[in-house]
């Protein structure tokens, strides 16, 4: 099993508050994406078990929505958001800036796992640009000098996990 | 200005019950459940004039009246916050700041069309603000204001907070309700309309957030109150998501008919750095452009329409001389072809080409007729779709190469921007 004992029971608490058992899909591909950081196949098999719905129509919802990445990532997937409001407050400029740092390009994971840089449509923090999500957390109106406390953070943090 | 749904963001205690209940929070709901009828309510909702303030502006009373109470089905109501209109993101702060408020507005709406199970559907990347939604539900359930018998009455309410997977569409509300049933989320021919045939097949009603807030005080405080902000076809305040190129981005709550520049200038203070103003998107990034003369133009429904765009969400975006404008067009065709769920062939289709015509004249490699091209293909995209993501798409792109051809003509002719796009971050 990959979904651990914790998702399984966030998953099936979920479940029974609908009146179809479709409806659990989306909480549970969401659980399953918390817990792993991607989706797969295999994944899928095991959240159409755990909620009784045929495999197919867990492959199918998942293929939709775009949130869930559907290859492994690195440990923390930074989703810059290079809409129009981000945009005229200089996103593709910070994206530049964070390709520098990281040493990678759009869409890339740095060597040690550490960082996936991707960008995403508008996050619906227009006011509060530019930004990026890390997890289920909004980094705002964000700077040069903020970007570089965000990543020493999350590398240490990262060091001290793995201790 | 007075704030009505803002009034107590800036208390952080105010995402708890108690703090809420001790700025009169959950007295409106009571007022509704001892003394009105359902009837009465619908009809004390429609007098108030609150129009839905996701972005279409329908009647939010009349929708309710819409709902059948003799199919022997249950009702449902979903309060839409799949938030996801590009320059919108004033739902997030009314869920993160005030979750109560809004918990309360979906229970008088829920009383008002017999509901007894509503859900909260919330796009999935703000797992925050659902987190908040969450707790306060779980508040309200541990003082029995939700669940069975609620307040000594025999009206029992149960809610639901369903997160999302990240898509725009799912803010149309059919979609919305594919999504909720766990299918990808693809929008539904109406009619039937969801008051008849909606979710589970069963009447349902789908409500923005804000709009949903704005019951509490209409309640509390009359429809004369209510009346007293706005104007006489769009009543009440608004909140305005101010974003872009301006001193002060931010969300501001003001009573609607209020001039865009006392928002730009006053609240917003000015374009950025003291850069000049090239145009405005005043409704949300699928609404047509103003220009700097219509500065003035008042941010009600109407107003706004004969000044020849939409109030839609009311995310006001602000762009200045830095911006190419066929980059602004490109940055907003790349979000619609990739926001299009695929049923339709016009849009599906037809974006997708308008993304590529678009970057490759941003790109250098314009052609001779491409903006003819881009005008035709919108023009067999517009009204031919079954949900208003095609004519969102179209919208923008024919009032910037109205307004704006010349440097389209420029980029193709030149092979580069007439005013070179230069936006960098701090």
């Amino acid at each position: 099993m990959i979904l651990n004992e914790a998702t399984v029971r966030e998953i099936k608490k979920r479940a029974v508050r609908y009146p179809s058992r479709r409806s659990a899909i989306l909480p549970a591909l969401t659980a399953a994406y918390k817990q792993v950081g991607h989706l797969d196949a295999e994944i899928y098999r095991e959240l159409a078990r755990v909620i009784d719905v045929p495999y197919v129509e867990v492959a199918e919802a998942a293929s939709f929505y775009t949130m869930f990445p559907k290859e492994e990532v690195g440990t923390y997937l930074i989703q810059v958001c290079h809409n129009i409001s981000c945009s005229l407050r200089g996103a593709d400029n910070m994206i530049e800036y964070l390709e520098e740092k990281l040493g990678i390009k759009l869409g890339d994971t740095t060597p040690d796992k550490m960082f996936t840089l991707i960008s995403v449509e508008c996050l619906g923090c227009c006011a509060n640009a530019p930004m990026f999500q890390i997890d289920d957390k909004y980094y705002e109106d964000l700077t040069r000098e903020k970007i570089d406390k965000i990543i020493d953070d999350l590398r240490a943090r990262a060091e001290k996990d793995s201790k | 200005m007075e704030q009505v749904l803002f009034k107590y963001i800036q208390d952080p205690d105010q995402i708890k019950l108690d703090r809420y209940v001790e700025h009169g929070g959950y007295q409106a709901i009571q007022k509704v459940l001892k003394e009105y009828k359902r009837e009465e309510l619908i009809e004390t909702v429609k007098k108030s004039g609150v129009r839905g303030r996701g972005g279409a502006g329908f009647p939010a009373g009349l929708k309710w009246s819409f709902v059948p109470q003799n199919l022997g089905k249950p009702i449902y109501l979903c309060c839409n916050a799949d938030e996801s209109e590009p320059g919108t993101c004033k739902d997030r702060v009314l869920m993160e700041r005030d979750p109560h408020q809004v918990i309360e507005g979906i229970m008088i709406a829920s009383y008002a069309i017999n509901c007894h199970t509503a859900f909260i559907y919330v796009r999935g990347e703000f797992m925050y603000p659902a987190s908040c939604l969450e707790k306060a539900i779980d508040e309200a359930y541990d003082k029995g204001y939700l669940g069975k018998g609620i307040f000594g009455t025999d009206y029992d309410l149960d809610i639901i907070v369903h997160t999302g997977g990240g898509a725009y569409i799912c803010g149309e509300e059919t979609a919305l309700l594919s999504s909720l049933e766990g299918d990808r989320g693809l929008s539904r021919i109406r009619p039937p309309f969801p008051a008849v045939k909606g979710l589970y097949g069963c009447p349902t009603v789908v409500n923005n957030v804000e709009t949903l807030a704005s019951l509490v005080g209409i309640i509390n405080h009359g429809i004369d109150w209510y009346r007293g902000f706005g104007t006489e076809k769009s009543p009440g305040t608004k909140i305005f998501s101010l974003s872009g190129n301006v001193n002060k981005p931010g969300n501001y709550e003001i009573p609607l008919g209020t001039p865009l520049s006392y928002v730009i200038n006053e609240l917003g203070g000015g374009i950025e750095d003291g850069h000049q103003l090239k145009a405005i998107i005043p409704g949300g990034s699928s609404t047509p452009l103003l220009m700097p003369d219509q500065i003035d133009t008042p941010l009600d429904y109407e107003a706004v329409v004969e000044a020849g765009s939409m109030l839609g969400s009311g995310a006001i975006i602000v762009i200045d001389e830095r911006a190419c404008m066929v980059w602004v067009a490109m940055k907003l065709i790349n979000f619609y072809a990739h926001e299009s769920c695929g049923k339709c062939t016009p849009c599906r289709e037809g974006t997708a080409w308008l993304k590529r015509i678009i970057n490759r004249i941003e790109h250098g490699e314009g052609r001779p007729g491409d903006i003819d091209l881009i005008l035709d293909i919108c023009n067999n995209i517009m009204g031919r779709t079954i949900c208003p993501l095609g004519d969102a798409a179209v919208m923008p792109i024919e009032s910037i190469i109205k307004h704006f051809r010349n440097e389209f003509e420029y980029h193709i002719e030149h092979k580069k921007c007439m005013v070179e796009t230069s936006y960098t971050f701090k």
